[in-house]
């Protein structure tokens, strides 16, 4: 039982009782932890709006007995506005949250993991590009130790005509051996260079069908490692007009 | 130890409302079953009776008792001008209470947040998009709640009622972020009131 200090990302908050909140947040140093936040929700509490999903935050913690710890103190290291005022990006967020929610495990230190989504949510940010949270799924992908194999034919290793990509399989496939979904050279263009280390540039690619497509694949291919739907991207897909 | 079926169906029927864990499932389960039978009976009585009269407003999906549309629609004084947007039906009381606002009011049932799956089709957006193509309305107040769903929600509806021409505000700080719009005072929230501002612009 002791005190601690970290850094953390609010990932969710439920409410609990009458005014606390439980907060599932995505530390640096200790991984995914649940805590509760007490009278968070009555008016003259200074700690609500700073455990906001979304929050970036530094924090201190108690750790007792149970599961959940309790969080005694909180300063705000970015609040990232630009995403609570734009209904797109905010979903956008909210996939990366809801993503990591699902991936990382309680109280196993993954400061990498950390690390991409404080990143991913600052250029998110800055510049409202899907392929941010593509490039966040690939990334995750990859630090999962499941990057798709983007160079050459999973199948024969050729490195020309690679004309389709298998969700399964993990990897694209020639017009010989061709299986899964076809992928577009555009598309195929922006996942090697988002893969191979080229995400600045990719990030200034004007919005088209290939990035839609890039879209749709890595959330495709997220979705098949979780083994899962996530929620927020399926309400993005409405707050398109 | 378990219990009988029928004891565990109470805990379980219990157990399911919101903010109410398995615990105080068991708690209120074992204090009814140890209430005198009338006690019982009355509880089970006023929920079978509001199931049965209490339904939702047909144009704002406020609580309606007695007709079609809720109390506020069907009243002529209200101003047909003003739109009042809060996330759920009380809300509306917490709105009301300030005596601040003489419009009429549309209740969202629910807030944006895309990672609980809640998006414009599982709120009353559409609705709300008839009702200022089709009614009087001149302005469009957001009153969700003073945190980061309801900010998000007051984003998501400027992006929809903006482009229709009709002038959408937001009720001012001085709620304190974070907190719950039911919990506000109602001097607070009569003054956020008056203090709104223009959204989108
Ligand atoms: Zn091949
Ligand atoms: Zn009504």
């Amino acid at each position: 039982m002791s005190l601690y200090r970290d850094q953390a990302v609010v990932l969710r908050a439920w409410k609990l009782g009458e005014a606390d909140r439980i907060i599932s947040m995505h530390t640096l140093d200790n991984g995914k932890v649940r805590g509760v936040a007490k009278g968070v929700r009555r008016t003259k509490s200074k700690f609500g709006a700073r455990l906001e999903p979304l929050s970036h935050i530094s924090i201190q913690l108690y750790r007792g007995r149970g599961d959940l710890d309790t969080i005694t103190q909180v300063e705000t290291l970015h609040r990232f506005s630009n995403l609570r005022t734009d209904p797109d990006r905010f979903a956008r967020a909210e996939a990366m949250l809801e993503c990591v929610e699902h991936v990382a495990q309680e109280r196993e230190p993954d400061p990498r993991l950390h690390v991409m989504l404080v990143r991913a949510l600052g250029t998110l940010n800055d510049q409202d590009s899907p392929l941010v949270v593509a490039s966040f799924f690939l990334k995750l992908l990859a630090h999962e130790g499941l990057q798709p194999q983007v160079d050459e034919c999973v199948s024969c290793g050729a490195t020309e005509q690679l004309e389709a990509i298998d969700l399964g399989d993990g990897g694209v496939f020639c017009r010989n051996c061709r299986r899964g979904r076809p992928v577009s050279a555009g598309a195929l263009d922006i996942l090697q260079r988002i893969l191979g280390g080229g995400l600045a540039g990719v990030l200034s690619e004007p919005v088209g069908p290939a990035t839609s497509e890039v879209d749709l694949l890595s959330t495709a291919l997220m979705e098949h490692h979780l083994e899962r739907r996530l929620r927020s991207v399926a309400v993005l897909d409405q707050t398109q007009i | 130890m378990s219990y009988s079926s029928t004891v565990q169906e109470l805990i379980d029927q219990f157990g399911r409302l919101p903010g109410i864990g398995p615990k105080s499932a068991q708690r209120v389960a074992f204090y009814l079953l140890k209430a005198p039978t009338e006690d019982a009976v009355r509880l089970s009585r006023a929920i079978v009776d509001a199931k049965e009269r209490v339904s939702f407003c047909e144009r704002c999906f406020n609580l309606s008792e007695g007709g079609e549309e809720c109390a506020i629609c069907r009243d002529p004084r209200r101003e047909e001008r003003m739109v009042c947007v809060v996330e759920d039906a009380q809300d509306i009381v917490a709105v009301e209470r300030t005596q601040e606002f003489r419009g009429r009011y549309h209740v969202l049932q629910g807030a944006f947040s895309p990672i609980d799956g809640v998006g414009v089709d599982q709120l009353r957006v559409k609705e709300l998009m008839t009702r200022v193509g089709e009614e009087d309305i001149e302005e469009v107040i957001i009153a969700t709640n003073p945190n980061l769903e309801g900010e998000a929600t007051a984003a998501l509806l400027a992006k929809y009622l903006k482009p229709m021409g009709v002038k959408v505000s937001r009720i001012a700080s001085g709620l304190p972020v974070g907190g719950d719009l039911e919990y506000a005072d109602e001097l607070t929230l009569g003054r956020a009131l008056e203090g709104r501002t223009t959204v989108g612009e």
